[in-house]
């Protein structure tokens, strides 16, 4: 599957010289210089950083942020993607083709017990993200000794979000305590830890999914396909569209493909992806559509449905 | 439902040209801005409501609001705007805040930043660090309660924090029934303290968050109010506005170092603006050499300025490493290992002076200790106490010694050269931040000397408390005949004293300098130093010095410690001063024969709050100098 660029009114790079700030930076100017100064401080003072890649839009941006740190240098860390299985074809797809054009490592974890048992989304519900994502980020940091895991989270993304900061400690079993976080003044950030802590670290807390999208849009940055409205194969199941991605798709009595004009506003596991029925096939068309939108991102996620704190206990638990 | 309103949205734009929208978007400026005040005050309520009119709230986020104001809300089932901002669910339950949260909403001129900082016991660790990155503040006062103490606490930290760009929102004006007799009567209490604690401007918008009055448009409510809106004067405030103006600074964060032909220094530019061809000075080394190229992923710059993230390459194989500072070779910054500093003390085990902590600054980090505070302020009513630590949540200031000198600026002139953290060694907590005010010494690398018999010592040999009693005052206010007749006083007490007098002084020691105000200010320092010398012998030192500005008497203050720094006013009116005219100065200066003279054409800035005032119009100088005395042998306790 071809990876959609957007070419259409791209107004080319932020920091190109034709583009050169004279006065006022914009804003997304402002948080991308944020970003790379987090980037290069995090690796200036960690011994063993990686940036943990789901293949998201939000991944999109960090890994260009990150050529961006560091250039002329490749980003000094490798890649960790904390693998399902159970993803999109085309993430895979893309996947690959940003490790290869990137040039960095690409690691990839598939927690061993999850394969063993066979852990999926059909038959064990919210056991399928815990084993898969959860345990199985916390055993690669384990196996390869990360001490600082970059990764896309956004301050508007939801509620708790908000007081998150950007570097998060983990207790070497991986446990976050809110009351014990570390207050972040200026473009000073303490990353000194004790043997076995870790921390995330989080360069783009402070954009916005509008932010990620303009940004996307400036720079021409790959992102899978599926974010783009085209006709694919679906079944309606309580209420949420779900594509049928491969033949793993367990389909119920009376169910039948439908072919449907959708996209996806998250990448996810697919079969716990929600999609929406939409004609958005150009990056101005999806930034319409969501700057239009009457529901926040999260929504198109099933597993956030069970209480409005379900979000900051996953974190507490180490899902982030 | 109610699909929120895009009152502040290009709605139509987005709908019918999406293209220009996005081009509108990609030049929008940022403002970061604080939110000050307590939940009573409508903090929360004011997040709420821009959150909620820039439609930043989708309809199954409102769905919820709806279903927890009904639960509870605290507006009678109506939208508590409240619940939008609160945050972690442990709060939530136990019904307080404990933290910082970042929120993020956008006009169709800029996208903005609010830093909510709730209030309770850790109010001033929370406000600090929402402050430091603040463009603006939002000071919250409720119009039935006025200026409060919590108001003076969150100005004075604005201030101290050094943000520049003031709103004074009096909030819940409908429930004082929109009285312009209120509101001009708050306004003028809270100029008046603005005053004193260094906030030169400030906006004071009357408004009701939750009905919405003053924020986005006008309000018919107010017609006597002629100012903006409180959104118009976010979107007008400058940002950043000075930082591109101010020499050229990038703290090395990374070398770059692909491969042996690429040699480049990365960071993000803290102020100025840099070329090729410019020359730049590393720092603390010295060593210049000229910027070759300024290298990003989308190609070579022709300019950078403050705020971006840039990689330079430079003409000269010099020694740059991170924890640097690349400057312009014509304005570097200062390179010192002693400082005074305002401190802020985050943890619960409290700062200890002597203890080593590792310092931040910039990308530098070092080993520091601190000397024991000068003295903690208190942030309710800005007294100045005596302190021999800095608890949790206390603001002091103190010297700091680092183990390796760093290049710095003073705070006031660039936050990112002069703020820094500090680490503590063991826990590895954040356990306090702070402001760099001024280097002590230049001799970097003369190391005080221990002695084994101490200042105690020798003042308890003399059996008296060794201190200077330094004498301000206009020329003829008559600060030398009563530091004579205090010393006869002393000395037939027992006391062993010295004076120190300005014109003395100015025959020997200080006979290089003249009137300038650079030399003005060298010769108090010389003096001040002199002092500090003789107090650490154990005297009691008169200083009789015309000593006409504030700062430098500070300086002094600073150098010897609260405690062994008493300040005698000699509060003479210069149209008395100028009648006594003793050494017929003052009629040379007004006939132009003598240039600088204080007073005349050189400004005299009176003590705000010395230990002694003396007014010479109603005491004689032997009731001045017994006045003195009495303070000296009782009334001063160093203890405190």
């Amino acid at each position: 599957m071809d990876t959609r660029v957007s070419p259409e009114g791209a107004q080319g790079p932020l920091l190109s010289p034709q583009t050169l700030p004279h006065k006022t930076l914009t804003h997304l100017q402002r948080l991308e210089a944020e970003s790379i100064h987090i980037f290069r401080e995090v690796v200036a003072e960690c011994e063993n950083p990686v940036m943990l890649y789901s293949i998201g839009k939000d991944s999109a941006v960090m890994l260009r942020l990150a050529q961006k740190a560091f250039f002329p240098s490749r980003p000094p860390f490798p890649l960790l993607h904390v693998d399902t299985t159970w993803k999109f074809r085309a993430m895979y797809d893309l996947r690959g083709q940003m490790a290869r054009e990137s040039g960095m490592e690409l690691l990839v974890h598939k927690n061993p017990e999850a394969v063993e048992r066979g852990i999926n989304p059909f038959d064990h519900g919210s056991l399928h993200t815990d084993m898969w994502k959860t345990e199985g980020l916390k055993q690669a940091i384990d196996k390869y000794g990360f001490d600082a895991a970059f990764g896309g989270g956004r301050r508007d993304e939801e509620k708790s979000r908000a007081k998150e900061r950007i570097l998060s400690f983990r207790t070497p079993e991986h446990r976050w305590d809110p009351k014990n976080q570390r207050p972040e003044l200026w473009r000073l950030y303490n990353t000194r830890k004790s043997q076995g802590e870790n921390f995330r670290a989080f360069p783009i807390s402070n954009w916005t999914e509008l932010d990620i999208w303009q940004y996307i849009y400036l720079e021409g940055i790959p992102i899978v396909p599926l974010y783009f409205a085209a006709e694919r194969p679906v079944v309606e199941r309580d209420g949420n569209l779900i594509m049928v991605d491969d033949d793993r798709f367990r389909l119920r009595p009376g169910e039948v493909p439908q072919m449907k004009s959708i996209r996806f506003r998250t990448q996810g596991c697919y079969p716990l992806t929600g999609a929406i029925e939409s004609t958005a096939d150009t990056l101005p068309l999806i930034i319409q559509e969501m700057l239009l939108a009457t529901t926040s991102e999260r929504q198109g996620r099933v597993i956030d449905h069970d209480q409005s704190a379900s979000m900051e206990k996953k974190k507490q638990e180490g899902y982030f | 439902m109610a699909v929120p309103k895009f009152e502040m949205q290009v709605s139509d734009l987005i709908s019918e040209d999406i293209e220009a929208y996005l081009h509108a978007h990609q030049h929008k400026s940022m403002l970061r801005f604080l939110t000050c005040g307590s939940v009573d005050d409508g903090k929360s309520t004011l997040i709420g409501r821009l959150l909620y009119d820039s439609k930043m709230i989708f309809e199954d986020q409102l769905a919820a609001l709806e279903a927890d104001s009904k639960k509870v809300g605290t507006q009678g089932g109506d939208i508590d705007f409240a619940l939008l901002v609160d945050g972690l669910a442990a709060e939530r339950e136990q019904g307080i805040t404990i933290d910082v949260a970042y929120r993020f909403f956008s006009t169709d001129k800029r996208k903005f930043i609010v830093a909510d900082t709730p209030g309770h016991e850790q109010y001033t660790r929370n406000m600090v660090t929402g402050a430091s990155t603040a463009d603006a503040a939002i000071i919250l006062i409720d119009a039935r309660k006025g200026v409060l103490t919590q108001t003076r606490r969150h100005s004075y930290l604005v201030s101290l924090l050094g943000i520049r760009h003031v709103v004074v929102a009096i909030n819940k004006m409908d429930l004082v029934g929109w009285s312009q007799e209120t509101f001009d009567r708050i306004v003028a209490e809270y100029r008046d303290f603005a005053a004193q604690i260094g906030i030169k401007a400030f906006t004071a918008i009357p408004m009701s968050a939750l009905k919405g009055d003053n924020i986005t448009e006008p309000s018919e409510k107010s017609p006597w109010y002629s100012g903006p809106p409180l959104l118009r004067w976010l979107e007008d405030a400058p940002v950043e506005d000075d930082l591109q103006t101010k020499p050229f600074r990038m703290p090395v964060q990374w070398v770059n170092r692909p491969d042996l032909d690429f040699r480049g220094f990365s960071g993000q530019i803290a102020s100025g603006s840099i070329k090729p061809g410019d020359k730049v000075k590393a720092l603390p080394s010295g060593r210049e050499s000229t910027v070759a190229r300024i290298v990003t992923f989308t190609g070579d710059l022709t300019e950078a300025v403050a705020g971006q993230s840039v990689t330079l390459t430079l003409a000269d194989e010099i020694d740059v490493s991170r924890g640097d500072v690349l400057a312009v070779a014509s304005q570097p910054p200062e390179v010192a290992d002693q400082f005074e500093a305002t401190i802020v003390w985050f943890d619960e085990e409290p700062l200890l002076p002597g203890r080593p902590y590792l310092l931040k600054a910039g990308t530098r980090t070092v080993q520091a200790q601190v000397a024991e505070p000068k003295f903690k302020v208190n942030v309710n009513t800005l007294e100045k106490l005596a302190a021999k630590r800095l608890e949790v949540n206390e603001i002091g200031v103190a010297n700091l010694s680092l183990a390796a000198p760093i290049a710095f600026d003073a705070y006031g002139e660039n936050k990112d050269l002069g703020g820094f953290i500090l680490i503590d060694r063991i826990t590895n907590r954040t356990v306090g931040a702070g402001m760099l005010h001024f280097a002590l010494r230049r001799s970097q690398n003369i190391h005080w000397q221990a002695m084994d018999v101490s200042k105690a010592a020798r003042s308890a040999a003399k059996g008296q408390k060794a201190r200077v009693v330094w004498f301000t005052g206009l020329s003829g206010s008559g600060k030398s005949t009563i530091a004579n007749l205090l010393e006869k006083r002393l000395a037939a007490q027992g006391r062993h004293t010295y004076t120190l007098d300005g014109d003395n002084v100015r025959h020997g020691l200080n006979r290089d300098l003249g009137f300038t105000d650079a030399d003005r200010v060298e010769n108090i320092r010389r003096v001040a130093e002199v002092s500090r010398l003789m107090v650490d012998a154990g005297l009691i030192v008169l200083v009789s010095f015309i000593s006409p500005f504030r700062a430098e008497r500070q300086l002094a203050r600073d150098l010897l410690g609260e405690r062994e720094f008493v300040e005698v006013f000699v509060d003479t009116p210069l149209a008395e001063a100028e009648k006594r005219d003793v050494k017929g100065l003052y009629a040379k200066a007004r006939k132009g024969e003598l240039k600088n003279f204080t007073g005349i054409d050189s400004p005299y800035e009176a003590p705000e709050t010395p230990e002694i005032r003396i007014d010479t119009t109603a005491l004689t100088p032997e009731q001045a100098a017994e006045q003195i005395f009495a303070w000296l042998e009782g009334a001063f306790d160093p203890g405190i």
